[in-house]
């Protein structure tokens, strides 16, 4: 455990060094979001019932925790091809899973840190939210398993040009697709069926009924944390392929 | 300490390490001098668990490297060629994160971070940002770094490298000072005077194969002790002796240009592999 929390330290001092440009970066786009969709398009508009400024918060969250929380990869990628810190980290008696769980868990809090930036913006702005225990269970859940797909993935990419790639062709779609701007039952069956496979839809789901004061699915909570504990375990794997 | 038997490594086609064999004692300076691109980096990288071996043996300190791994790695403090420090963090913490991932305690910790920095000069930069500190001092901290948690082998993948003659004589001073504390030493080198130096014993590697292994003194004294360089026509051809009036007397019987020098390992690496370390 020991190696664990070393790792997140390291990972949360260097946080530290970077906290105002990160909260910085961290509010830029869900504010936009807000202004532009929520207040000028979706001004008046009501989406599944509710006012569309209240329906997109939620999700706005789910985002901003999502791409947070998969950023970590990045940090990852630099410590591994740049730092080559990742290197004193793999020489050490550290071991694979202590080093994916410490990774993890400083991905999962840069995700409840957006969330936290997020809803202050809802609080600012006056869009009612109810962020209780479910709420944030359901940001933690989705920072799990966005935080945990970029351990394992940071594992298997050779450099860093390839990791933008995937920012590009997989958290990019996800963060427009599922259910964050609009409920998905609005597309076809056959589109629905496939992103109900996206981690982010069931993240969406949980933490939009959570807010709403709505009833939280607990399949879709069983889904995040089933992926949370595959993609764990798969990084873990990667992380030992990871050595030359 | 270290004890490597027919240890080889291949990437696809090719044969990075071929069947390396030897053994170091406790305390001893082993060197392993040797081109770039000879397999030196390679060694290392497998006993300190960076890189997969793809045959072979090895121990350190009666632990198994493959099969006991982490409580090897825990007998060993590793320096790598580059730089891989956090910079943005400062000396202490850079310090502070590597006696976790060893699981140094608190206190333990905080004692031999104190006792180090003192050691190596640097007690008034504990708090510096890594990213400030001169390219000699963050090979110091690299240094110490390896030590935190009182590794009984310290591996040194080319100390000085791109440092300047003064400060790498600085970086020798305190390897040596490291070693006569009890530690045991495996460092890599192209340098021939690093080599010459520092190490106890030295192998000369070449191609990934380990040519010949003995002392430094030993390997020059083969040769003689005096070299004479003749230059003609862009090439160079050195003859050896071991008297200095012989050598003067092959010096002087041409007409070309020549060089009067002692003999070093650069001379016997050559007359062994037919290459230079460093071309």
């Amino acid at each position: 455990m020991s190696g664990l929390w070393a790792v997140y330290l390291r990972e949360m001092l260097i946080l530290k060094s970077r906290i105002p440009m990160l909260v910085g970066g961290m509010s830029v786009a869900p504010f936009l979001y807000l202004v532009a969709f929520g207040f000028a398009l979706g001004k008046d508009m009501t989406v599944a019932g509710h006012a569309y400024q209240s329906y997109l918060l939620p999700g706005l969250v789910a985002l901003a925790s999502m791409t947070q929380a998969f950023s970590i990869a990045g940090e990852i990628n630099i410590a591994r091809f740049y730092w080559k810190v990742f290197e004193e980290i793999q020489a050490s008696p550290v071991s694979d899973a202590a080093y994916v769980g410490g990774e993890i868990l400083a991905g999962m809090t840069r995700g409840l840190m957006a969330a936290a930036v997020v809803t202050v913006f809802g609080l600012a702005f006056g869009v009612p939210m109810n962020a209780g225990f479910f709420f944030w269970a359901g940001v933690v859940l989705n920072s799990l398993v966005f935080a945990a797909l970029a351990v394992a993935l940071a594992m298997v990419v050779r450099e860093h040009s390839t990791q933008m790639m995937l920012n590009t062709f997989l958290i990019t779609p996800m963060a427009f697709l599922g259910g964050t701007f609009f409920p998905v039952d609005r597309l076809p069956a056959w589109v629905q069926g496939i992103l109900s496979l996206l981690p982010i839809t069931h993240a969406a789901t949980v933490i939009r009924a959570a807010a709403l004061g709505e009833k939280v699915p607990a399949l879709a909570c069983l889904v995040l944390l089933g992926m949370g504990l595959a993609l764990f375990l798969a990084a873990a794997r990667l992380v030992k392929r990871a050595r030359e | 300490m270290i004890k490597v038997r027919e240890l080889s490594k291949s990437y696809s086609n090719t044969l990075a390490l071929d069947r390396v064999s030897f053994s170091v004692e406790a305390n001893e300076l082993f060197a392993y001098l040797g081109p770039n691109g000879s397999g030196k980096t390679t060694t290392i990288r497998i006993l300190t668990g960076l890189t997969r071996h793809s045959s072979g043996q090895a121990s350190m300190a009666g632990l198994d490297v493959f099969s006991q791994s982490r409580l090897a790695k825990q007998q060993c403090g590793l320096v790598p060629q580059s730089v891989n420090l956090d910079r943005d963090l400062t000396v202490m913490q850079n310090l502070d994160l590597h006696g976790r991932f060893y699981g140094v305690g608190a206190k333990q910790r905080a004692k031999r971070i104190d006792e180090l920095l003192e050691y190596v000069g640097l007690a008034d930069r504990a708090k510096s940002l890594v990213k400030t500190l001169s390219g000699g001092m963050q090979r110091r901290v690299m240094i110490v770094r390896a030590l935190v948690h009182e590794p009984k082998i310290l591996f040194l993948d080319e100390p000085s490298a791109g440092l300047d003659p003064a400060v790498r004589r600085q970086i020798w001073a305190l390897i040596k000072k490291i070693q006569k504390q009890g530690t045991t030493i495996f460092l890599t080198t192209h340098y021939i005077e690093e080599a010459e130096f520092l190490a106890d014993r030295v192998a000369f590697l070449c191609d990934g194969k380990i040519v010949a292994i003995d002392r430094p003194e030993a390997f020059m004294s083969s040769l003689g002790k005096w070299a004479v360089d003749h230059y003609s026509d862009g090439k160079m051809e050195s003859r050896f002796f071991a008297g200095h009036e012989e050598a003067m007397m092959d010096a002087g019987s041409g007409e070309k240009e020549f060089r009067l020098r002692r003999i070093n390992l650069e001379d016997a690496f050559l007359q062994m592999t037919g290459k230079r370390v460093a071309p």
